[in-house]
Formats: structure tokens, C-alpha cells, sequence
């Protein structure tokens, strides 16, 4: 190893470093942003050194820097205006992208190193058996990706997909893959093998996501998230490149811990969630407390008194409210209040918005001030002494009918917004819910519901509270 | 460079760990731009990419080469854009007060 390539390992393997120090970083919102900056820059000069290196070695060819110039320019170039024009709402979707990206690049890297070993029937298991498993999940990972943005974007209708025989050409697919894996193992020369595993890596990609509702679909963008990172973590193990292995570990135990953590907040299991579609099997069994009960509508006059003559308001926000865009509605009114005197602040289901944390960028974005935003475990207690709950574009997450048994919900961790003194409930219709069952707390004898869609509702309520407020 | 198996388990294996320490800690708010965040790193697949640029010598391969190195970089220019867009929004800012003036 030469003097400059011993320097370069150590500019990478500090690079590796700073991707760890910069994960830390985000553990706070006043550091979160310098860690991104720092991992960014990290990633620069991993880049650039690894850029250096290639010169040095002075293997590559013209062609070879012209493609590599070509593709980091346009690479760069679609993943900026994807950046940059994306909307807020529409962010889980871009990460999914961005995994289909990242799942893709890492199969094509042991294909390739596959495809342009000159003794490649000589290859060991210690490439050969990583190789397929990078090949397969970086496969998997693109297809089903993709589809996953596809169905948040609705370009793929979001309700789970089954077909007729859905389940045995999943075991035919896990056949196809496995028998191909262990193909190319035994024989890494073998053209057929490879493409096998790639269709079938592709195909079953499609499959598994599918048959996965829209509600669950968060659940899944982080799982890929995690399969990309182990993808990315095995090509290093192809390319003997230790900060491959590093930062993919890395990114594969952190996807694989939001996931986790993202289940549990929804009462969901991560295999159910792989079997099959939302609900399936549980809707149905209990639909609530029946369909003769008593709604009581409001107008915008009636809930702006409330609201102005409130001195504990707590704003309850749902993916409804980013759906119609009505964040800086919402954030317009919260200071209106603020100033005049009453004490707002605003409850995070942990899954509110499409993923977790998503709420509070949107909110974040209508410049609402960070201390407002409270977790679910530390604003619980603080229902019962609120005197409105004004809750806009959520629904299961406040629905009571979890602290029962026997329904698509139960056991789901819930907001306590029926405990408040009064509540209000801004929503178009009666309609239901990702999970399909009657929302107890619409027919509540405490609740109003203003019926509206989220962004006139809060731009009348705001209107009709300026009359009061002066 | 090559690097004997022991090594690069021991690698990985010590890098899931110090993963699982590191994220487990971040408050839930943070999810959204840390999964991002995360999305990110995982970009570093370009400089495999690149390695594999370096040995291509058939257009096929130049093909594969492109594709993965458009690919990485995407991952990676993207990522970290859109991590700071959201982060950005996060930044400390004067509380709700002088906000009203538009009332």
C-alpha cells in the first residue's frame, strides 16, 4: 500500500467517523443541522479522496472519467431540484426515491465487480456470498421503493393490492432468488444466475409492497431505508472498502431501530405489517358504539368564542392538515391566540403527518416556535386541564375505542383528547380513518365538529377569532 | 486493497452497534430528518460506484458504471440537501410575539 493510499484510508476512515458524530448531532434540534453539515462534509472529502486515489492509481481510462464526470453531474444535478422543489408533505416519498437511488447503485456495484473480475470462477464465498446478498437486496430494495413512493404519491392506488395467487408466487419468487443466490455462489461466472437474481430480487421487491396499505407505508419506506444501508454495507464487503461497511452498518441498525420504533407507535408488528395490508381480518369486528349516535355540528362563530375565551388551547394537528396545506393557516391562528394571552401549544401523535418527527417539519415550516410542540407522553396529562382540544385532520390517533379490546386499533397509543373540557373537531366529513372504524370521539358529549375542509376551516376560524381578539 | 474476512465482520458488527447506540437516543421530532439524515450516509455507495467506473472496460460495463454512479450521487447530493431544507426549519427563531403583525 502506498504512502498516499495509507493517507486516503485515514481520510475515509475519518469521514466514517464524522457520519457517526453527525448521527449524534441530530439527537438535538440546536445542534441537528451543524451534524448534517458536518456528515455533508465528511461525504465531500470521502469523495474527493477517493476521486484522488483513482488518478493516482491511474488505472482509469478516459471513457472511465468521462462516465464518472457525466454521472455525478447528472446524479447531482436531479437529486438538487429534487431537493429543492420538493414539497414538505411530500418528503416520504423523496426518501423512498432517494432508497430505490441508493438500493440500485449498491447492486449494480456487485454486478458489475461480478461482470469485471478477470478470474471470476475463482472467486471465493467471501465475495461471492455478500455479492448476492447486495445484489438481491439492493434489488429488492429499487422495486419495492419505488413502488412505495408510487402509492404515496398515488400514481399506485394506496389500498393494499392482492391478486389471486399472490402468495404462492411470493414462495416461487423466494425459491427463484434463494436457488439463483446459491447459483452464483457456486458459480460467479454464471451470466443466467446473476440475471435471475436480479429479476427475481426485482420481482419480489414488487411483491412485497403491494399488498401494503398506504397507512403502513411509512413502516416500510424506513424498513427499505435499513435494507439499503445493509446493501450498501455488503458491497463494501464485495469492494474490500471498509467505509462502505462502516456507514452502511450504520444506516442499516438505525433504519432497523426507527422502524421498530415507528411499529410500535402504531401498534403494529413488523411481520404483520410484510404479510399483509392494513386491517384486513380486523375490520369489521367492532365497529364502535353504533351508527345512531348524536353529532353535534358547529360554525366557525361558535368555536372562535370558545377559542378566544380559552386560557389552555391544545391544537391536536393530523396528516388532513398537511394534506390540505393549511400549516401556516394553522400557524397564523396559534399566534393570534398566543398573543392574546392563551396558552397554545400543539400535541404530537409520535405518527402524526406520514412519519415520525413529519408533523413537526411541517409545523417547523409554517414557523411555529419549537418549545409549542409537545410529545405525546408529556401533553397527555395536560388534557384534562385544557379548555379546547382543537383537533384538525387527525382521527385514529384520538379515536378512545384503542383503550379497548376487540378492534383494528386496539392497544394503539392515543392522544387523551377526550379528556379535555371541550373539543372541536375540524374535518370535512364523518369519514373514517386509515384503520376503518367509527371514531368514538366525534360522537362524544363534549365534542363539536366543525365541518370544513382543514384550510378554509382555519382561515374562518382565524377570521372569526380576529373579531374577538380586536 | 483487500481485507480479510474476520476484519470486515468485526466491522460491521462493531458498526451496528455503535448504530443502534447513536439512534436510539434521538427524540422522536427528530425522526423524519434523521431517517433522511440516514438516507444520506448510505450515499456513500458512490464512491463504490466510483471504484467500479475505474475498473470498467466494455461499454456494458461503462453502462453499469454510469447508471450507478448517477445513482450515488443522487443519494447523496439529494439526501443532504433535503436533510438541511428541513433541518433549516428547525432552527431557533424569536418566540410567537412579533408574528401578529399582519392582525
Amino acid at each position: 500500500m502506498s504512502d498516499l493510499e495509507t493517507t486516503i484510508r485515514y481520510i475515509l476512515l475519518a469521514a466514517a467517523a464524522c457520519f457517526v458524530l453527525g448521527l449524534h448531532m441530530m439527537n438535538s434540534p440546536a445542534t441537528a443541522r451543524r451534524g448534517n453539515t458536518l456528515s455533508a462534509g465528511a461525504m465531500t472529502v470521502a469523495i474527493l479522496a477517493t476521486g484522488v486515489l483513482l488518478a493516482e492509481d491511474s488505472e482509469i481510462t478516459t471513457t472511465g472519467w468521462i462516465v464518472l464526470l457525466c454521472g455525478v453531474l447528472v446524479g447531482s444535478a436531479a437529486g438538487l431540484w429534487a431537493a429543492r422543489t420538493v414539497q414538505m408533505t411530500a418528503m416520504p416519498q423523496l426518501v423512498s426515491l432517494f432508497n430505490a437511488v441508493g438500493g440500485g447503485a449498491a447492486a449494480l456495484l456487485a454486478i458489475g465487480e461480478l461482470m469485471q473480475h478477470e478470474h471470476v470462477s475463482s472467486l471465493g464465498a467471501r465475495t461471492t456470498v455478500p455479492g448476492g446478498l447486495d445484489i438481491l437486496i439492493g434489488a429488492v430494495t429499487f422495486s419495492g421503493s419505488l413502488i412505495a413512493a408510487g402509492k404515496l404519491q398515488g400514481l399506485i392506488p394506496g389500498q393494499p393490492i392482492v391478486f389471486p395467487g399472490a402468495r404462492p408466487l411470493n414462495v416461487l419468487l423466494a425459491l427463484a432468488f434463494t436457488g439463483s443466490a446459491v447459483w452464483l455462489v457456486a458459480d460467479p461466472a454464471s451470466t443466467t444466475a446473476l440475471v435471475l437474481l436480479t429479476l427475481a430480487g426485482l420481482a419480489f421487491g414488487v411483491t412485497m409492497v403491494l399488498p401494503i396499505g398506504g397507512a403502513d407505508m411509512p413502516v416500510v419506506i424506513s424498513l427499505l431505508n435499513a435494507f439499503t444501508g445493509t446493501a450498501v454495507g455488503m458491497a463494501g464487503f464485495v469492494l474490500s472498502e471498509p467505509a462502505l461497511i462502516i456507514a452502511g452498518a450504520l444506516v442499516g441498525a438505525s433504519g432497523g431501530i426507527l422502524t421498530k420504533l415507528m411499529a410500535d407507535a402504531m401498534n403494529r408488528s413488523i411481520p404483520a405489517i410484510i404479510v399483509g395490508g392494513f386491517g384486513t381480518g380486523d375490520t369489521g369486528t367492532d365497529q364502535g358504539a353504533g351508527g345512531d349516535t348524536h353529532v353535534r355540528s358547529v360554525s366557525a362563530d361558535d368555536v372562535a368564542i370558545q377559542l378566544a375565551y380559552a386560557s389552555k388551547v391544545i391544537i391536536v394537528p393530523g396528516y388532513g392538515l398537511a394534506a390540505a396545506q393549511a400549516q401556516h393557516e394553522l400557524g397564523d391562528l396559534a399566534a393570534l391566540l398566543s398573543e392574546h394571552g392563551v396558552d397554545v401549544s400543539y400535541a404530537i401523535h409520535p405518527v402524526a403527518g406520514r412519519m415520525p418527527g413529519h408533523m413537526n417539519v411541517l409545523l417547523a415550516e409554517a414557523n411555529v416556535p419549537y418549545p409549542q410542540l409537545k410529545e405525546m407522553e408529556e401533553i397527555n396529562p395536560e388534557f384534562a386541564q385544557a379548555d379546547v382540544a382543537l383537533v384538525i385532520g387527525a382521527n385514529d390517533v384520538t379515536n378512545p375505542a384503542a383503550r379497548r379490546q376487540g378492534n383494528a386499533i386496539s392497544g394503539m397509543p392515543i392522544l387523551d383528547v377526550d379528556k379535555a373540557k371541550s373539543i372541536v373537531v375540524i374535518k370535512r366529513s364523518m369519514g373514517h380513518g386509515y384503520a376503518g372504524i367509527d371514531n368514538e370521539l366525534y360522537t362524544g358529549p363534549r365534542t363539536g365538529m366543525f365541518f370544513s375542509d382543514a384550510k378554509q376551516g382555519v382561515a374562518d376560524l382565524k377570521a372569526a377569532v380576529r373579531v374577538f381578539v380586536g | 486493497m483487500s481485507l480479510d474476512l474476520l476484519t470486515a465482520v468485526t466491522i460491521f458488527v462493531l458498526a451496528v452497534l455503535v448504530g443502534f447506540e447513536v439512534i436510539s437516543k434521538v427524540p422522536a421530532t427528530l425522526h423524519t430528518p434523521l431517517m433522511s439524515g440516514a438516507n444520506s450516509i448510505h450515499g456513500i455507495v458512490l464512491i463504490g460506484a466510483m471504484i467500479i467506473t475505474a475498473a470498467a472496460d466494455s461499454a456494458l460495463e461503462y453502462v453499469l458504471a454510469f447508471v450507478a454512479v448517477a445513482f450515488g450521487a443522487m443519494n447523496v447530493v439529494g439526501g443532504y440537501a433535503v436533510t438541511d431544507r428541513m433541518l433549516e426549519m428547525f432552527k431557533a427563531r424569536p418566540a410567537a410575539g412579533k408574528r401578529g403583525d399582519d392582525a
